[in-house]
């Protein structure tokens, strides 16, 4: 073939926020290839300088609709650590479970919405839900409970309301509480099905090695607390995260790209780094159901992230419903510290990967400089060499295929572009 | 022929557009009613205006989407902005009220990468705006309610009262009388459902102004209640910061 092959998607389609790919191909190789974000920067970190320290989590908390809990618990704890504030079990425990249902919603909405129609060969759920009715109306039923966690817990679906430095506002309504034990049962035993209707989708052959990179917890599967670390044996607190890891700015893109130092390759976070970073630390049941959808121990085909992103329901189902039973009123619902200067940092396991704060704070509790990395900016590099290979995998795919074999490819990472959309204060790398 | 719906983004978090996904099972009913043209959180089959409804969720903050929310108006039979984005500008209008040069310069190496404008701003200082829809986010029962309304060609029936009508309504207790918590719902324009005072907070204006918020007399109250000047101009200075009733307000607190 020796004609010039361009794939161009303008503006993607199923994913949050706004990017585009380009693909130029000569005599078979590629000659280009980028994606490319060009979701409008909205200057977050300059926006919270001179708020109050308590404001963060409602500001920062605008960045994503769709993992709204992210930014309310990571700003939460870096303003803790600030003041040298410890929170109860009790509030500890609340938070991991309103982070449940965070991973629920977000992990529904992108497999069966976002992801699946691709590999049922589908532009969109709602045509998909004319030929797999029964698999859409679980997919949503499902999703609304991951909702109504966050609606109990937080006062609201889309930026809860009820959390803050230290905990909550008001503790939840115990009732409403013990009155979502009977749905998260009977749904944790449909996700279990769902899953194993989605292990019996076609999943493209492709390998990558991935560096992966998530929170790490000894006593349980990371989600709002542990350390970093990675699949080569880095193992840090968090606050220790910017000695090790950085962004750089390219010209095709409003987000950064994330880098580890001393390190050429790209780096991975999300589903596929946490399983593989924590297997050990999933329930018996989570791990076998793993088993029983043909995940291997180590993922490594970046169209599995799907299966992984079930499991990872399932998980949150079980844990949601281990929480419940174990759940005691944090009385207080929030702890308290006088303000002081200082440095703090936050991370927790956003369902797209790690999201790390840092904040400056003065004396009176106002905002100096303040950095956020999202899980979307240090998955960019990846996101390019995996479509790297599967470009160079699939070149006899006529130019309509191949094009949507590369969107589902970039839908593999569950891209929250307008996570990655905002401007960092960073070293700039200059070649 | 079943009217046709676009969903459209600007500068936001997505999370106004989501609210639509999270419709859940209204979702497929309204499948089965409009035609969704252009949604591409959701789809990636695109179809070609003129567009009989057109939700916009998002502030105009670049240049290019000064020109794309022209275009959409000239596609679309009737526009309804949807979130504080898109109705007052949202959290990203607060660099209105700082220079941009410098927040440009001081946390990007590179500006001239970036098509960004110095302000965002709501989507009706650009283009005529049939209704608004308040929230950050909306809420999705007023979502749906506006979409039926458009679709039987009524007016949506979203009341512009303030919160503290939603509080008596809910019987729930005034945390700013009972315990002296700063709270905006005097001049909030209801419709969120009662979230913060539900759970004993002050409620932080993500519905924008009601209609005639009398401002200066509830300043003068969070003042006795001991708030001082820089954080009472704060306070009216998040989601709707740039809706014009809160802006003049936080501006008399300079």
């Amino acid at each position: 073939m020796s004609e010039s092959r361009i794939i161009q998607v303008e503006a993607l389609a199923r994913v949050e926020g706004e990017g585009a790919l380009h693909v130029r191909l000569k005599e078979g190789r590629i000659e280009e290839l980028e994606f490319r974000i060009f979701e409008p920067p909205r200057f977050f970190e300059a926006l919270l300088q001179g708020r109050d320290y308590r404001e963060a989590p409602d500001i920062t908390a605008r960045i994503c609709g769709i993992c709204p809990v992210a930014y309310l618990l990571g700003a939460s704890q870096a303003m803790e650590s600030v003041l040298g504030l410890e929170v109860t079990p009790q509030i500890r425990a609340l938070r991991r479970l309103i982070y449940c249902g965070e991973w629920i919603q977000s992990h529904l909405l992108h497999v069966f919405f976002l992801h699946a129609p691709d590999f049922l060969g589908y532009d969109d759920a709602i045509a998909m839900a004319q030929d797999h009715p029964d698999l859409v109306r679980q997919a949503l039923a499902l999703k609304a409970t991951g909702n109504r966690l966050l609606e109990v817990i937080g006062g609201r679906a889309v930026h809860p309301v009820n959390l803050k430095v230290g905990g909550f506002y008001r503790a939840p309504d115990p009732q409403a509480l013990e009155g979502l034990r009977g749905e998260l049962e009977t749904g944790l035993e449909a996700a279990r099905e769902l899953a194993r209707q989605v292990a019996r989708f076609e999943f493209p052959e492709v390998e990558q090695e991935y560096l992966c990179v998530s929170l790490h917890h000894p006593d349980e599967y990371a989600i709002a607390e542990g350390r970093i670390v990675s699949s080569e044996g880095l193992d840090i607190a968090i606050d220790q995260f910017e000695e090790h890891f950085d962004e750089a700015q390219v010209a095709r893109s409003t987000a950064l790209h994330g880098l580890m130092k001393g390190h050429d390759g790209p780096y991975l976070v999300g589903p596929i780094a946490r399983y593989n970073n924590n297997f050990e630390q999933l329930s018996g049941a989570a791990q076998a159901l793993a088993r029983e959808v043909g995940l291997p121990r180590r993922v490594s085909n970046p169209f599995h992230s799907i299966l992984v992103r079930m499991v990872e329901v399932c998980y949150a189902f079980e844990e949601a419903l281990r929480l419940l039973d174990a759940y005691e009123e944090p009385e207080p619902a929030a702890v308290e510290a006088a303000v002081r200067a200082g440095r703090g940092t936050g991370c927790t396991e956003a369902p797209r990967g790690i999201c790390y704060h840092r904040y400056d704070l003065d004396g009176d509790g106002l905002i100096g400089e303040a950095r956020i990395v999202p899980p979307t900016s240090q998955n960019q590099r990846q996101m390019e060499a995996d479509l790297r290979r599967v470009v160079e995998a699939n070149l006899d795919l006529p130019d309509g295929e191949l094009q949507w074999r590369c969107e589902q490819s970039i839908r593999n990472f569950d891209p929250c572009i307008s996570c990655a959309t905002h401007f960092l204060r960073l070293r700039m790398e200059r070649g | 022929m079943k009217p046709k719906l676009a969903v459209w983004k600007f500068s936001s978090c997505d999370g106004c557009q989501l609210s639509l996904l999270d419709c859940e099972e209204e979702l497929l009913q309204l499948a089965g009613a409009v035609q969704i043209a252009h949604f591409l959180e959701a789809s990636r089959a695109t179809r070609p205006g003129p567009y009989d409804l057109s939700l916009v969720e998002g502030s105009i903050s670049t240049a290019r989407e000064q020109a794309q929310i022209r275009w959409i108006r000239e596609q679309s039979r009737q526009l309804v902005t949807i979130g504080a984005c898109a109705t007052a500008g949202g959290i990203q209008a607060l660099r209105n009220l700082l220079d941009f040069d410098e927040v440009q310069q001081q946390v990007y190496p590179q500006p001239d990468f970036i098509d960004s404008l110095a302000t965002a701003t709501p989507v009706s200082d650009h283009v005529k705006v049939d209704f608004e829809l308040r929230g950050c986010p909306i809420d999705k029962g007023q979502l749906l309610e506006l979409i039926n309304a458009f679709l039987n060609a009524r007016r949506p029936n979203i009341p512009a009262w303030s919160q503290c009508q939603e509080c008596k309504a809910a019987g729930t207790v005034c945390v700013m009388v009972s315990r002296g918590e700063p709270c905006l719902g005097p001049v909030t324009q209801a419709g969120c459902g009662n979230r913060c005072p539900a759970v004993g907070r002050g409620c932080y204006g993500c519905f924008g102004p009601a209609e005639r918020p009398n401002a200066a007399a509830l300043s003068r109250r969070l003042q006795e209640l001991g708030m001082d000047p820089a954080s009472l101009q704060r306070y009216y200075r998040l989601f709707n910061a740039n809706a014009p009733a809160f802006r003049e307000e936080s501006a008399r607190h300079e």
